[in-house]
């Protein structure tokens, strides 16, 4: 039998006013397969019609609702409070590394300004007239694309890492992780333009392999894995053309 | 009902993270070790005397812990190095990685008994 109210620890306020910062503790009604999305939402229709937060889809494909629980990033609407209970107790708290707009919603540009940062962009070179490229399905470049590609822009991993908190330009790993995504894109032919804005001041070799970003990501993506595969194309890219530029000497 | 907001430190207790700050910690210190190591070494030619006073500090049991507490640290960090440069060189998959993993452990163990056996 579980109890049945749940102690639930919200943050208020927001950057602006650092001062007025602080914590509303709320008893809120236990039900079965509840999610922290829904122990939030019961909060704002019953107890505080004021306390702000961001969702959309509710089944984890919009990427809106991620928030910091018991100190740990996760995508709220699909996490069950009875899995980060800690006695019948849960503290919630707006995203990490991002400014607070208020309460549990923060301000997604910075991350947002560092996926366009890092050329996650199409660059494409054929128009309409041309034919669609073919796409080789089993190739170890589509495999290395495909694995990316189910990102949902949710800030948990960039809120798990800690060279991001560490390092203001530091592009973090859904940034990377879509610039390694385009470039074994055969559909995509901005290879040089990724690999310069990755490999620029806030790059994939800040990254220290803390592996958080792995760790936390809730569709279990790798972007670990991806910025690694970063530094191994620039450094790649690095030593051919002192090659090519000793040659021409 | 208001409380005063304290951010809970964000949860780090997986592996990948604490194989990162062994690693971290190892290095630096080892970085200090290093100077202190040299300047002893320096003394072989700039004060010989006193170096040997320092070689019979070797025998106390207090050293000799340090000592074993050194080469733990040399191995952490030889290890952390070699584990990241595998991780972020060698495009292995998870399979492939938990394999070399487990080889090395198991080297290292067949290795270290041999050792013991020899000592």
């Amino acid at each position: 039998m579980s109890p049945s109210t749940i102690k639930v620890t919200v943050h208020r306020g927001s950057d602006k006013d650092t001062e007025a910062r602080h914590t509303d503790t709320f008893d809120v009604p236990a039900y079965q397969s509840q999610t922290v999305l829904d122990v939030v939402s019961w909060v704002q229709q019953n107890a505080d019609p004021t306390l702000s937060y961001r969702f959309a889809c509710r089944v984890g494909m919009c990427g809106s609702c991620a928030m910091m629980v018991n100190g740990v990033p996760r995508w709220t609407c699909r996490t069950h409070i009875s899995k980060v209970l800690v006695d019948n107790a849960v503290e919630i708290a707006p995203l990490r590394n991002l400014p607070i707009i208020k309460d549990l919603v923060v301000d997604m540009d910075p991350f947002f300004d560092k996926w366009v940062a890092a050329e996650g962009v199409h660059h494409g070179a054929r128009t309409r007239h041309d034919p669609i490229e073919n796409i080789e399905a089993t190739s170890n470049s589509r495999a290395q694309a495909d694995a990316g590609i189910e990102c949902i822009n949710c800030s948990v991993c960039y809120s798990a890492c800690d060279t991001v908190s560490g390092n203001d330009d530091y592009l973090g790993p859904a940034a990377l992780q879509r610039a390694w995504t385009l470039l074994n894109d055969a559909k995509d032919s901005g290879r040089d333009q990724i690999l310069d804005a990755v490999s620029g001041k806030g790059g994939c070799h800040n990254c220290h392999s803390m592996g958080s970003c792995t760790v936390y990501c809730p569709n279990e993506l790798d972007p670990m894995s991806a910025i690694a595969g970063l530094k191994r194309e620039t450094t790649k890219r690095f030593f051919s053309r002192r090659k090519r530029g000793n040659n021409d000497a | 009902m208001g409380g005063n907001v304290r951010m809970r430190a964000p949860a780090r207790s997986h592996p990948l993270w604490l194989a990162y700050i062994l690693h971290r910690v190892s290095g630096l210190a080892l970085a200090l070790f290093l100077p202190l190591h040299f300047w002893i070494l320096a003394m072989a030619i700039s004060n010989p005397e006193r170096l040997d006073g320092f070689l019979l500090l070797t025998e106390s049991s207090a050293v000799k812990v340090a000592e074993f507490g050194l080469v733990f640290l040399l191995a952490i960090h030889m290890f952390g190095g070699l584990r990241l440069m595998a991780m972020e060189w060698l495009p292995w998959t998870p399979p492939q990685k938990t394999l070399a993993a487990g080889a090395t452990a198991i080297s290292f163990l067949i290795a270290t008994l041999f050792f013991l056996r020899a000592i």
